[in-house]
């Protein structure tokens, strides 16, 4: 835009001063005076970053993260841990035995290789459909079905939906369902971060369709202007429930956004676990180094439906699903990378298999016969203490249950303590 | 595994399934044209019905408005393929890409959206996915949709917009996918609000929302969307916003509610005239909750002498409060006992803790006994 300027067939010179920066204080990245009127619609594409190709084949054995053959296959490992994990809560769901679920199948690649990447130090916001990243940073088959079951030991206290996980213990922060609400969120816990001195990004994941709230917008030019540390992880699996990337947006997917809040951007390939690892780990020394944020596009794709309550061929074929699923999947790629090296084959995979799904039932079977909360559950944690008014409340709902004992049964809750 | 019955939603107990107390419901008409004995429905010429359940009833009544008005847009998240409650199913093929359609997943945007479609003097239909998830659009409804008419001098309006939206309780939806956030519009001067109880109470209202030039939320309890079904008259017909509808009449108590809560304060009636078989009661369906019919609710007092208010919103500042307020004022030397309000309590809606929560029959009998007793 900066070339030399000429109109018409008199090649005449445009003046010089036209040429000078702009000095308008809105003009803060260097704009050129022109007076060529043109719109701009064609934008660079930005390409997709990707370390492994459909075979496992490492494409540049530069960009190998030479991750070591004990963390390759704990990645895998959680990978088919995560699959075992939904195949039986999405039946347990078919059966009625909880109430809702959301599988994650397709994205494995996304969960495993950014929370390979990230410490437990670092502080999660998820939108939802990334329980790989907590199962990578620790959380317990035990601490998933109790949530599940809304149980006693749930540390949520029964009081969310299924799949609303949330550890302290993990940095993890509680899923709320209104979605993008924690993208600001992420950027403020970020700002606090640095203030504190730690050694530590926030890392937000949330979904393309998430993309589109206000918050987001929000969250994107607060933690530029705060030049705050937090890596916002877009998992652009093509789909929010059944509306699809084309009428969600017109640009060039989620990342080129980043150009808008003038921030550091990469889009990754998704189901390429490496590449996820890799561009996630470097954007974390980023953020931490120049205090800054970055977003990071992963593309994806939604292999299941979108939850337990949604049929997805009402909205697109199942062919294409299928498709994706033999032609791309990210753990078969991945398995193809440890085969190559010698490090995992068919006998491996069969007794993964076979123990990882045990391992699910038998947390499963415990977090089933485990009561519900105490009914004063009900009354905790909407303030540090309970007000007045609650209490009230709580002595009014003691004494109907005192007098109603066969309509409001509390049989299958602890009892108060 | 092997198959077990539901477990999740209440545990153990004597109660009947909410489902079941919608099945044998008298609210419902199953009586093909008896419909139309009812003073609303009797002005309608085609005495014609059909046998629907509660989002076939939308989906009916937007398909009408989108017949009978040209400049009619219906969009929302999800809507395309028929809408996460199936009520646009079959709408974007009948009526095209450019008047039924997705919109990107932005609350704030698709109401102001919607309102810009509407101040150009279409009509806009626009959908909330949940109740839950009207917040983000919170400043559109309330700075600009509700005050749009207001502040221009009646230069400008967008009365042509309405928000439809399912909302309240479904047994297993926690804190986002059970709220009923009526009380927050009921404070909106310039809005309306509607809930209706029923298939045929939805198409019409839907229908007189959606011409009314005022903007209209419309909160649709999506236990119903299913579990609801009813003969209801083909035809294009609205009922009246603003007028409650007296379900059941009675001499000694007033019950007031509104959406699902019905059919549970129904039973709950049921139960009372059994226990005290010399007392009888008085039902009112608000339906609107801005602007709301104290008239009737106020008339119905000063001949029962009590009132009962059942909703599923949390106690301090729901819209029972308001109820409870007028008709002290209005009806203090006819009360026999101070209003009484059986709501949700103080505290966010609950997943596994939903049945002590909401207002449920055993709840809604001890306050009736309450006020007996007074
Ligand atoms: C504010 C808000 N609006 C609507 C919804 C309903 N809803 C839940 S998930 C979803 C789609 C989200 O899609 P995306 O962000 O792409 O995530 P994905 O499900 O694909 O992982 C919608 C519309 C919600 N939870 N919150
Ligand atoms: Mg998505």
């Amino acid at each position: 835009m900066a070339a030399p300027q000429r109109r018409g067939g008199g090649g005449v010179r445009v003046r010089p001063w036209l040429r000078h920066a702009v000095l308008f204080p809105g003009a803060t990245c260097g704009s050129f005076y022109t007076s060529d009127l043109r719109f701009v619609k064609e934008y660079p594409t930005l390409p997709t970053y990707r370390v492994l190709d459909l075979e496992g084949q490492v494409i540049n054995p530069a960009e190998d993260p030479g991750l070591s053959q004990e963390r390759c296959v704990a990645i895998y490992r959680n990978m088919l841990c995560l699959n075992a994990l939904d195949v039986i809560m999405y039946e347990a769901q078919r059966q009625g035995r909880i109430s809702f679920y959301m599988t994650n199948y397709g994205e494995e690649a996304t969960h495993m290789g950014s929370a390979e990447a990230l410490t437990l130090d670092d502080v999660i916001f998820g939108q939802y459909r990334e329980a790989g990243v907590l199962l990578h940073r620790g959380f317990t088959l035990d601490e998933f079905m109790n949530q599940c079951y809304s149980n006693a030991r749930d540390e949520g206290k029964g009081r969310q939906m299924p799949i609303h996980y949330g550890s302290k213990r993990l940095n993890f922060h509680t899923i709320s369902s209104p979605l993008a609400t924690q993208i600001p969120q992420a950027a403020g816990a970020a700002y606090a971060l640095k203030r504190s001195g730690k050694a530590a990004v926030a890392v937000c994941y949330f979904g393309e369709g998430a993309a589109s709230e206000g918050d987001f917008h929000a969250a994107l030019n607060i933690a530029a202007t705060t030049e705050s540390p937090v890596l916002f992880f877009c998992r652009n699996n093509g789909y929010a429930i059944s509306t699809p990337v084309r009428d969600q947006y017109r640009g060039d997917g989620i990342a080129s956004r980043g150009h808008g809040y003038g921030m550091h951007t990469i889009r990754v390939d998704g189901n390429d676990v490496l590449a996820v690892y890799r561009a996630v780990q470097a954007a974390r020394a980023l953020a931490l180094r120049d205090a800054q944020p970055v977003l990071i596009e992963a593309l994806t794709y939604r292999v299941g439906h979108h939850s337990t309550s949604d049929d997805s061929s009402a909205y697109r074929d199942k062919k294409e699903v299928a498709d994706w699923q033999r032609q791309d999947s990210p753990n078969v790629r991945f398995r193809k990378y440890l085969e190559r090296k010698g490090w995992w084959d068919d006998a491996a995979e069969a007794h993964a298999k076979k123990t990882l799904r045990a391992q699910v039932l038998q947390a499963f079977a415990r977090a089933e016969k485990v009561k519900k909360p105490a009914l004063q559950h009900l009354f905790t944690d909407v303030y540090d203490t309970l007000p007045p008014h609650l209490q009230a409340q709580q002595a009014e709902l003691q004494r109907l249950l005192e007098k109603y004992p066969n309509e409001l049964n509390t049989a299958d809750f602890e009892t108060s303590v | 595994m092997p198959l077990r019955s539901r477990g999740y939603a209440a545990a153990s107990s004597d109660e009947p399934q909410f489902i079941n107390l919608v099945q044998k419901s008298s609210f419902l008409n199953r009586d093909g044209d008896a419909i139309f004995q009812d003073p609303e429905f009797s002005r309608i010429s085609s005495k014609e019905t059909k046998n629907v359940n509660y989002y076939t009833a939308v989906n009916d009544a937007l398909a009408t408005a989108l017949e009978t008005d040209e400049s009619a847009i219906l969009f929302g998240e999800d809507v395309a393929f028929g809408g996460v409650f199936r009520c646009s199913m079959g709408l974007e093929s009948r009526f095209g890409k450019d008047r039924v359609f997705n919109t990107p997943l932005s609350e704030q945007g698709l109401v102001g959206f919607g309102i810009g479609v509407a101040a150009q003097g279409a009509t806009a239909i626009a959908e909330i996915q949940f109740a839950d998830y009207v917040f983000p659009a919170f400043d559109q409804i309330v700075n600009e949709a509700a005050k749009y008419r207001y502040r221009s001098g009646n230069q400008f309006h967008c009365g042509g917009l309405t928000i439809r939206m399912p909302g309240m309780a479904v047994g297993h939806g926690g804190h986002y996918h059970s709220q009923s956030p009526e009380a927050f519009f009921a404070h909106v001067p310039g809005l309306k609000f509607v809930v209706p109880r029923s298939p045929a109470q939805a198409k019409g209202l839907l229908l007189a929302a959606i011409r009314d030039p005022n903007p209209v939320i419309v909160m649709e309890p999506k236990i119903l969307y299913r579990a609801a079904t009813e003969d209801v008259p083909v035809a294009d017909y609205t009922l009246p916003l603003g007028k409650a509808a007296v379900l059941q009449e009675g001499r000694d108590m007033t019950i007031v509610g509104w959406g699902s809560q019905l059919y549970t304060l129904e039973e709950a009636v049921r139960r009372a005239e059994a226990k005290w078989p010399d007392r009888s009661f008085e039902l009112i369906d608000l339906r609107s909750i801005l602007p709301w019919d104290a008239d009737t609710v106020i008339r119905s007092v000063n001949k029962t002498g009590r009132l009962l208010i059942a909703h599923e919103a949390p106690l301090t500042s729901g819209f029972g409060a308001e109820i409870a307020a007028t008709v002290s004022e209005a009806c203090l030397l006819k009360l026999e006992a101070p209003v009484a309000r059986v709501t949700g309590f103080d505290t966010p809606f609950p997943l596994i803790h939903e049945k002590f929560y909401v207002p449920s029959i055993v709840r809604c009998l001890d306050k009736m006994e309450a006020l007996f007793n007074y």
